[in-house]
């Protein structure tokens, strides 16, 4: 295995019941490297994210995580290599019972014996690199989507993991928001020397901030390339999905029988 | 899109019994599964006492003000009732020990298992539901924190040491209702309801019986509240038939048990 890359994906299929997902998908994620993954909705991205986290198994494939096999990991191992992997989720997923300093707390709490003094420290600094320390005693409710994504953000960090992963990250964010979570996305990346993967169908967003992208659709890989590889494209997918058009390679359709046939098989039952 | 109804044939009766009879047996093997991985998680909810002490808290403390008021009630009717059909034989001075065995043997711990389904059971499915369908549950498993340890058991617990006390408890504000009714209120002989109760209920027999089922009780009615949340299909609706099935499904639990723990424990009397 190249010691330069941390996450490595080789022709993994995975399905859930008969609905086949990923379909021989293989990729790597190089070390250091803002990485993202892109395709439309329910393309399998957020499976793929939660296969490399081990919370799925895969029906075939390999996938490994700084040269540890995932599927193959018993569950205590599987949670040794989960405390030096981050994840946000993509509403946040705070716990809703505790402050916002408690949250970004949890798994110092949970996996360090550190003294509370010195948590309090490391939480106001995490805090402050998303830059609400002032919010640390607000519950969760009252944090507008934009602050919630950034306390996540501030969580999914405070072991401060070799690898983050960001599931839709821009989900429904105003447009400073997205701004600022993007810049914060690549800032931390770069200061905690981690590496990441965003799931993200914002195209424009990404493209200021990431060092890859690879572009999924039918449970593969279709195609890849540096953010300015990707702008110059004239793969039919990647233009499709660069310039948001409504039909191409991805259909507008959800696949049905012929409108007219329906519509006179109806009136017939 | 409609289809043609199939007629009535053998295959279509035997799939609609089977379906249904294969689901709940598939559920039951996955609740029992779930129970045996929730007793294997339990160290931490003692180990970390304050986990378990916090829930008893919510679920134990928090229900002792439905619990009382409702067993005084309980206790009064007794009272009532049971002061109308003694007298008419003669013996008004035992009614001590009919309000005390009602209540000791069967009404206590029938009676407060079902108000704490309701009061703490449905709250406990609630809650776990929404941390379900909010992806927190998700977000502690990625976070290398088993939510079964951490979420699940000391809730379970925190239930099942609650059951027994809140039925004692009840039990005694029962007896309480019953004196201030018989003794206070209609003048039944005081020396004669407490006396008549001190020599007619047997601890071992009668008492003890009384704590084993609310026992019994207390871990039907956590576990069914803990595993409808577990389980609880992750959407608004999903959660809210958890919540009626927590209800349901306790309130017939109990029953049943009730009448299984019964025919058993006093076989001989």
């Amino acid at each position: 295995m190249p010691a330069d890359n941390l996450v490595e994906i080789e022709s993994l299929d995975f399905a859930y019941d008969d609905r086949v997902i990923l379909n021989g998908i293989s990729l790597t994620i190089p070390r250091g490297k803002v990485v993202a993954i892109m395709g439309g909705s329910g393309c399998g991205k957020t499976t793929l994210l939660r296969l490399i986290g081990g919370q799925l198994r895969p029906s075939r494939g390999e996938i490994r995580v700084d040269g540890l096999s995932v599927p193959a990991l018993s569950s205590a191992d599987l949670y040794a290599l989960r405390r030096r992997m981050g994840m946000l989720f993509q509403f946040g997923a705070l716990f809703t019972d505790i402050s916002v300093f408690d949250n970004v707390a949890y798994q110092m709490r949970e996996h360090t014996t550190l003294p509370e003094e010195l948590i309090r420290d490391m939480v106001l600094l995490k805090l402050n690199a998303v830059g609400l320390r002032g919010a640390h005693g607000l519950m969760p409710a009252e944090l507008s989507g934009g602050m919630a994504r950034r306390v996540a953000l501030a969580r999914a960090i405070s072991l401060d993991p070799m690898l983050i992963m960001y599931d839709e990250p821009f989900a429904g964010l105003d447009p400073i928001s997205l701004g600022v979570i993007g810049q914060l996305i690549r800032k931390l990346n770069d200061a905690l020397g981690a590496t990441t993967i965003m799931v993200t169908h914002d195209i424009q967003e990404s493209l200021l901030i990431v060092d890859f992208i690879y572009f999924m659709s039918d449970g593969k890989v279709v195609a890849l390339g540096t953010p300015d590889e990707i702008r110059a494209s004239r793969h039919p997918f990647v233009h499709q999905f660069v310039c948001a058009e409504a039909d191409g390679p991805v259909p507008f359709h959800y696949p049905a029988a012929p409108l007219a046939a329906e519509l006179l098989a109806d009136g017939r039952a | 899109m409609n289809q043609p109804r199939q007629p009535w044939s053998l295959p279509v009766i035997v799939g609609s019994i089977g379906r249904p009879v294969n689901n709940a047996l598939q559920r039951l093997g996955f609740a029992s599964r779930f129970f045996v991985m929730l007793l294997f998680c339990s160290g931490q909810s003692f180990r970390r006492l304050h986990l378990t002490l916090r829930e008893i808290y919510f679920s134990g403390f928090q229900s002792l003000l439905i619990i009382m008021v409702s067993g005084l009630f309980i206790g009064m009717v007794l009272g009532m009732q049971g002061y109308e059909t003694l007298q008419r034989y003669g013996s008004a001075e035992a009614l001590g020990v009919l309000v005390a065995l009602s209540l000791v043997r069967e009404l206590g711990p029938v009676v407060a298992a079902l108000l704490f389904a309701s009061r703490a059971g449905s709250s406990i499915t609630a809650e776990i539901g929404l941390m379900k369908a909010t992806e927190q549950l998700t977000a502690m498993d990625m976070m290398a924190v088993n939510p079964i340890a951490r979420v699940v058991a000391p809730r379970f617990w925190g239930g099942v040491l609650s059951m027994p006390l809140l039925a004692a408890i009840f039990s005694s504000t029962g007896v309480f209702g019953g004196y201030l009714i018989g003794v206070v209120f209609i003048g039944v002989d005081e020396g004669a309801f407490w006396s008549q109760m001190q020599a007619s209920v047997d601890f071992r027999f009668d008492v003890w019986s009384g704590i084993v089922k609310s026992f019994v009780f207390g871990i039907a009615v956590s576990l069914i509240a803990v595993f409808e949340g577990y389980d609880a299909v992750p959407t608004a609706e999903g959660v809210s038939g958890s919540i009626k099935s927590t209800v349901v499904k306790s309130a017939l639990a109990i029953l049943a048990l009730d009448f299984v723990l019964t025919s058993f424990m006093f076989r001989e009397a």
